[in-house]
């Protein structure tokens, strides 16, 4: 007999912890259960279906994110069973909107008429804007599943665009409610909730007002859950694909929280900025700034040469001109007027490797302790 | 943070962002977190809306967080000590504080108990506007909660009384004995990212890295050796706020800015402005040719954090990686080796082949950061102190002692601000900042959807204000102190309350600062941004 908390998951036993879902069991042990609607730290929706599992003596399938594990469950993550129910439930979301990545599939009806229907309302020429970079299309993939149906591709609701982070496109939305669980458990702001009833579903800020007016802060938390392309950042919308980024990891230079971000880099240029998941001090939230406020780096008033002010104007000049100009002021200063007639403001902004160095040159070069940051300020 | 060092001995947040949600109560003050520090906000907003823990805010602003709170008191701008003296008093009469804590852990309770004693809630009341029951529930919350934790920002600090109300805060937390726990402590939240780590470093006139001190000779000796230099100097340096009048008065003649941008930032600009041009030799090393650089000799253009390698200490003292990801435009080069380069050629060794080998050398010389290295940040960061190679690092400070042994009381009557309203001047001003900009604006500027959001200056107002004045929503108008005056468009807000106007400082065209008041706190040197007395008028 199985003994107390443990479950059976693909024929080997596993222990929980009481109250643990099936899924989180899974997790913890490196088994991998799909998911759509599932969001770590929240509420379990349990609307998309795609997480069901088969267990021994259940007539039907359950859903491992909202199922709690009890003790003897007999658990099949990937039965035959499994595998057409969640092939039933992914062609039923491809078919319910705009989805024209090529998983689309062959068999097709109108494609060419649905393609031109989709491109006129993306007013692009491309496939779907999160190409290679969708839960839904992954899926699509795993389970082999194309979506032989168009229906009269219905987009009851306009995308938006009228704020200048965020394009909300409803016609992609699979209706998981992440991004909604995002906003009230996860940065708790409350912006956005489920509205309307039935098919006519539509996830909604405020009374259904764009999102500049409601109170969305734009932290982008909703972006970064979206299972799919229905909200993405709207500076690089078509113009950079998922495929063409590389990501760095490193932490923001904004606020002293030091969230920790993935930059994403094509040619030379951060284009998009992304929260680094399951680590502090952040788990993958970020705030308007840390996530759309990386545009100063490429910015063409960086200063790129040293200048040096000659006759009242600035002018270029090279490093050694200006580094030995530097460096014989403050010898002379120092001849003259003595080492405590020079202040250095080190910076907030800065590597603490910098600030060190800084500290040592202040201390053991110009030698004086006439240093101070704006921490006061 | 000299409160906090006086009161435990260090001067950083005691406990962490996340340990935040195992608070039964938080009591924020002086920080408009969803604003400032949003996603440390989210852990707020996380307690109180769904694990039943208990916000009291005290705040004179009706901020986003009022929404959450379970109490909001609305004090005086600048009249914290006085409804903390309130609270404590109600503690201790009602017997609801930590005998055993006090008795184990602190010293000088018995002058904070006299101390306090006068200040009944009738009496604070009139201080601080706190009506008195009000204050009286607000410390039995406190005090009865199994772990609270304090969390303050420069609402707080920039004020003349700023030491004075850091250390009240620290009475208040050991007192009910929140220190050394879980979701307790003192938490103050930097501003900006690495402000932790510009004072752990030596960003600082009287210490070393790791606050060793320069009056200490022992300090100074291993330096030297470490440094292979002799003479260090062993007088306290001055402050930033310290600097300008120096300059002013011409006895600084050269000034040396990484990163900065006083000229925005400063209080009392116009004056700011005189010092500078007063210098000999001004050189200004930054990303952007800042208001401030454009006065410099020399500028000397720096990479952005996006093409670094290094470290940053964040507000819970967490050392995390920073890592090049894009090549920096043109010439710029790392702050280091700018500072290194000059170094070389006033006849000092200064070279480094990298990041990586400067922060082995910090590890050599600074004991809090003593077992932290490149290799095991890789993947997480970790809390200083941080001793050895074998140290997990420390998540919560002083959980079976205070880092100077026993805590300290401080015994604290309140005074009053600098500069108080009157009739010329009938209108208080407070500053800050607001989500969509960060602190002088020369980054978040540069983004339109940021700008967008929030493009220009602006004079928050209530409107009872609104209707005194008859102003309306856009209306220009004119915010006059005795230093200076701006011109702004008004933003008629709830978040406002009668009698008192608020100004971001971000916006160098109306910089807030040609308004605010140098008046400096005498320990900690932070002027006081936080209040000051002006008149306002409809621009002609
Ligand atoms: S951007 Fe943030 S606040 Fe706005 S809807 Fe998305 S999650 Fe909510
Ligand atoms: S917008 Fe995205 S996250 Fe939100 S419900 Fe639709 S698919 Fe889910
Ligand atoms: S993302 Fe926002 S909250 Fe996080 S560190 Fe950056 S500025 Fe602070
Ligand atoms: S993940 Fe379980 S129902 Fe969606």
């Amino acid at each position: 007999m199985a003994s107390k908390n443990t479950i059976q998951l693909n024929g080997n036993e596993f222990s929980f912890e009481p109250g643990e879902t099936i899924l989180e069991v899974a997790a913890e042990n490196s088994i991998d259960i799909p998911t759509l609607c599932h969001l770590k730290n929240t509420t379990p929706t349990g609307s998309c279906n795609v997480c069901v599992v088969e267990v021994k003596d259940e007539p039907d399938l359950l859903k491992a994110c909202s199922t709690p594990a009890s003790s003897g469950m007999v658990i099949t993550t990937e039965s035959p069973g499994v595998f057409e129910s969640r092939k039933a439930t992914i062609k039923l979301l491809l078919a319910s909107g705009n989805h024209n990545c090529a998983v689309r599939g062959s068999d097709t009806t109108d494609w060419i008429g649905f393609q031109l229907s989709v491109q006129g309302n993306d007013q692009s020429d491309d496939l779907c804007p999160v190409w290679g970079d969708c839960q839904l299309q992954d899926l699509a993939y795993r389970y082999q599943v194309s979506a032989p149906v168009f229906d009269e591709s219905k987009t009851p609701f306009p995308t938006e665009t009228v704020n200048p982070f965020i394009v909300r496109d409803f016609s992609r939305c699979i209706k998981c409610e992440k991004c909604v669980k995002a906003c009230n458990e996860i940065q708790v702001n409350n912006a956005i909730s489920v509205g309307y009833k039935g098919s006519e579903t539509k996830i909604v800020a405020a009374d259904d007002k764009p999102l500049k007016d409601s109170d969305c802060v734009f932290c982008g938390e909703c972006i970064q859950v979206c299972p799919v392309g229905a909200l993405t950042e709207k500076d690089i919308r078509y113009r950079v694909r998922p495929w063409e980024m590389n990501k760095i990891r490193t932490t923001c230079s904004y606020c002293g929280v030091g969230c920790q971000i993935y930059l994403h880099v094509k040619d030379n240029r951060v284009v998009k900025v992304s929260g680094v998941e399951d680590t502090a001090p952040n788990f993958g939230s970020l705030c308007v700034k840390g996530r759309f406020g990386f545009d100063f780096i490429n910015s063409p008033e960086r200063l790129s040469s040293p200048l040096i002010r000659e006759n009242g104007v600035l002018r270029k000049a090279g490093w050694d001109e200006a580094l030995n100009l530097v460096a014989d002021q403050f010898k002379s200063i120092i001849t003259e007027h003595g080492a405590d007639s020079i202040g250095v403001l080190t910076s907030a902004r800065i590597t603490n490797e910098d600030n060190y160095i800084v500290n040592k040159f202040t201390r053991a070069v110009l030698k004086t302790n006439n240093i101070d940051h704006c921490a006061r300020l | 943070m000299a409160g906090l060092a006086a009161a435990f001995g260090s001067g950083a947040m005691t406990n962490t962002i996340g340990d935040i949600e195992d608070a039964d109560v938080i009591l924020v003050t002086g920080s408009n977190t969803t604003e400032n520090h949003p996603v440390l906000s989210r852990h707020i907003k996380r307690a109180v809306s769904f694990k039943g823990t208990k916000l009291l805010l005290v705040d004179p602003r009706r901020i986003k967080l009022a929404g959450f709170a379970d109490m909001w008191l609305r004090q005086k701008l600048g009249t914290d000590v006085a409804w903390l003296n309130g609270m404590m008093r109600v503690i201790i009469s009602e017997n609801l504080y930590d005998q055993e804590f006090v008795e184990n852990r602190t010293v000088a309770f018995d002058d904070l108990k006299k101390t306090v004693e006068k200040y009944t809630p009738e009496y604070v009341q009139e201080i601080t506007g706190i009506n008195a029951n009000d204050l009286k529930k607000a410390a039995r919350l406190y005090a009865r909660a199994k772990a609270a934790s304090i969390i303050y920002c420069m609402g707080i600090t920039q004020h003349t009384s700023g030491t004075d109300n850091v250390k009240s805060l620290a009475n208040l937390a050991m007192l009910c004995g929140n220190m050394g726990i879980r979701g307790g402590g003192v938490n103050p939240l930097r501003g900006q990212n690495n402000v932790q780590g510009a004072c752990d470093l030596g960003g600082l006139p009287n210490v070393f890295s790791g606050y060793q001190p320069v009056t200490d000779e022992a300090a100074r000796n291993k330096m030297e050796n470490a440094w292979g230099v002799t003479g260090l100097p062993d007088k306290i340096g001055l402050t930033a706020t310290q600097m300008i009048p120096k300059a002013h008065d011409g006895e600084l003649k050269a000034l040396y800015v990484i990163g900065e941008n006083p000229l925005v930032s400063d209080p009392d600009l116009n004056h700011a402005e005189k010092s500078l041009a007063n210098l000999d030799f001004f050189v200004v090393q930054d990303i952007f040719l800042t208001e401030t650089a454009k006065m410099a000799d020399v500028v000397l253009p720096s990479k952005c954090f996006a093409e670094k390698e290094g470290t940053f200490a964040n507000t819970e003292r967490l050392v995390q990686r920073v890592r090049k990801a894009v090549e920096p435009p043109g010439q710029a080069l790392d702050d280091w080796k700018i500072t290194c380069e000059i170094g070389e050629r006033m006849g000092f060794p200064m070279s480094y082949q990298s990041s990586r080998s400067i922060m082995d050398e910090i590890a050599s010389v600074t004991p809090s950061y003593a077992g932290i290295n490149y290799d095991r940040i890789e993947q997480n960061g970790l809390h200083w102190p941080c001793p050895n190679e074998n140290h997990p690092g420390t998540p919560i400070l002083h959980q079976s002692q205070f880092t100077c042994g026993k805590g300290n009381f401080h015994a604290i009557e309140y005074r009053p601000a600098a500069e108080d309203i009157d009739d010329e001047y009938p209108l208080y001003l407070t500053t800050g900042r607001v989500l969509y900009h960060y602190h002088t604006g020369t980054m978040t500027m540069k983004s339109e959807g940021l700008n967008e959001r929030v493009p220009d200056c602006f004079v928050e107002i209530s409107s009872e204000d609104a209707d005194k004045y008859k102003i309306k929503n856009g209306t220009m108008v004119t915010i006059a102190s005795r230093r200076g005056n701006i011109s702004a468009a008004a933003n008629v807000s709830s978040k406002a309350v009668a009698g008192t106007v608020f100004i971001p400082f971000h916006f160098a065209e109306a910089a807030a600062n040609r308004l605010t008041n140098a008046a400096l706190d005498p320990v900690s040197r932070i002027p006081e941004y936080k209040v000051c007395a002006v008149k306002m008028s409809k621009s002609a």
